[in-house]
């Protein structure tokens, strides 16, 4: 047996299953789920759905995988790290299903490798630069609250590998907004330098909220079917989150969300995202048949 | 050659996947952990076992497959196949109290009960949102959280106000 020792396994025979570290023998995320396709659900819609929603998790994680060795506190980094994890983990399952949803059958790296910016559907927000931490801690509140909405509505979809998906990730989520929340309230109840700062977040982010609660004409079908969540029907409950918390930030309240208008969802990005990319796909790209 | 029925080959196979252990809290096999859901063997004779992540993004779930695979052939199954199941999601309230009595003995506090899900509302407060855990090492209930995120996905980090010890939390999920 294997299980005295994290790093026995490292020793032992993996078959045809390399590996030169403990955790990166990764194997289809979906092994042995039922991955049938409901009855008159349209497989390349959900298809682009799990894209968008595994993009914005996917990506949203790179970008606070910033942090990594340069967070103010050993704390925070394994904080963010964290909640990147349980990101990648969200976005592994959802790519995965768009693999099999549109008879592709393109696994998760394909997706994650081997598309281009124009090719990602992420909401615009998720690729923003990191800025400062106040600006990191609003950013994740702002997308932690409207995915934990839209992921609360998605535990009941038609699709049985969705609802599962979701079920699963609003707990993480639940977690991801109590840590966001717990630093607004301290950054914006905290010294006048950090008060100042946390402002300065809300200013710079305010503008990209709109476009978390556009309908993409694949969300809009995508609801209709009950396999989806329309985003713009989470809209005034997001608000409400986010107004009580800033408020109790002693931050003034939020001005309403700007007009919502597609983006990220129709392949349109902020000159962020290929950089990001770069980054992301750089060891795949260069090494394209390795196993590691 | 020893015949067995399948009730007994089945229980041969759930013990054999049962024992393996986790690899980041090596101290709890599957079973104590609540991951392994059920096993089955098939017509042909293959060993069919389902396991659940703790959570999305668990990186140890590949090697405990692995190790399951690895398992349950060394009892003598030469077919296996290990599925993952994601409904319903895993849960701390499936950890058994042997899983919670190891965990103590190890030093690391067991969680306490699952929160009920209630993602409209939002804690507003800086001050613990959920159970706080008692001292593992002198069983204070003086403790403070450092991190709610520790050194995996399962655990918080805090510290003993009574003994200054710090221990890890596995948090209620």
């Amino acid at each position: 047996m294997s299980g005295d020792h994290i790093y026995s396994a490292l020793s032992e025979e993996h078959g045809g299953d390399a590996r030169w570290a403990f955790g990166t023998g990764f194997t289809d995320a979906l092994a042995g789920v039922d991955t049938t396709v409901p009855e008159g659900v349209d497989g390349d819609d959900l298809a682009l759905y799990c894209q968008m929603l595994g993009d914005d998790a996917l990506v949203q994680a790179q970008r606070l995988t910033d942090w990594v060795t340069d967070a103010p506190e050993l704390e925070e980094e394994v904080a963010l790290a964290n909640i990147a994890l349980d990101l990648i983990g969200q976005a592994r399952l959802l790519l995965a299903r768009a693999g099999q949803a549109d008879g592709s059958g393109r696994d998760e790296d394909a997706f994650a490798y081997w598309r281009g910016p124009e090719e990602f559907r992420n909401v615009q927000l998720a690729e923003a630069p990191r800025g400062d931490f106040a600006r990191a801690i609003l950013t994740l509140l702002v997308l932690s609250s409207a995915r934990l909405a839209v992921f609360s509505r998605l535990s009941s979809s038609k699709d049985p590998v969705l609802a599962a998906v979701a079920a699963k990730a609003v707990n993480e989520l639940a977690y991801h907004r109590e840590y966001a929340v717990s630093w607004a309230l301290r950054l914006g109840d905290g010294t006048p330098y950090s008060r100042e700062r946390m402002v300065a977040a809300v200013a710079d982010v305010w503008p990209m909220t709109g476009e978390l609660f556009a309908t993409h004409p694949v969300e809009a079908r995508m609801a209709a079917q009950g396999v989806g969540v329309d985003p713009a029907e989470v809209s005034q409950e997001v608000h409400r989150v986010l107004t009580e918390v800033l408020t109790t930030a002693t931050l003034d309240a939020p001005a309403p969300f700007p007009e919502p208008v597609v983006a990220g969802r129709q392949g349109t990005h902020t000159a962020e995202l290929a950089p990001l990319l770069t980054e992301l796909q750089k060891v795949a790209r260069e090494h394209p048949e390795a196993t590691w | 050659m020893v015949t067995t029925t399948r009730e007994e080959q089945r229980d041969r196979l759930w013990k054999a996947a049962a024992a393996v252990t986790d690899p980041e809290l090596p101290m709890l096999t599957l079973a104590d952990l609540g991951i392994l859901r059920r096993v089955e063997i098939g017509d042909e004779g293959t060993a069919r076992v389902w396991i659940t992540p703790t959570y999305s993004g668990c990186p140890a779930l590949a090697e405990m497959r692995a190790d399951v695979h690895r398992a349950v052939r060394a009892a003598g199954f030469d077919q296996v196949q290990v599925h993952t199941e994601l409904s319903p999601p895993w849960s701390t309230d499936w950890i058994t109290d042997e899983g919670r009595r190891k965990l103590l003995e190890n030093g690391i506090s067991p969680p306490g009960a699952a929160p009920r899900r209630a993602s409209g509302s939002v804690p507003l407060t800086l001050l613990p949102t959920r159970t706080v855990p008692h001292c593992p090492q002198c069983g204070s209930e003086r403790t403070e959280e450092l991190s709610r995120f520790g050194a995996t996905s399962c655990k918080s980090l805090h510290r003993c106000q009574s003994c200054l010890e710090p221990f890890e939390h596995v948090k209620e999920i």
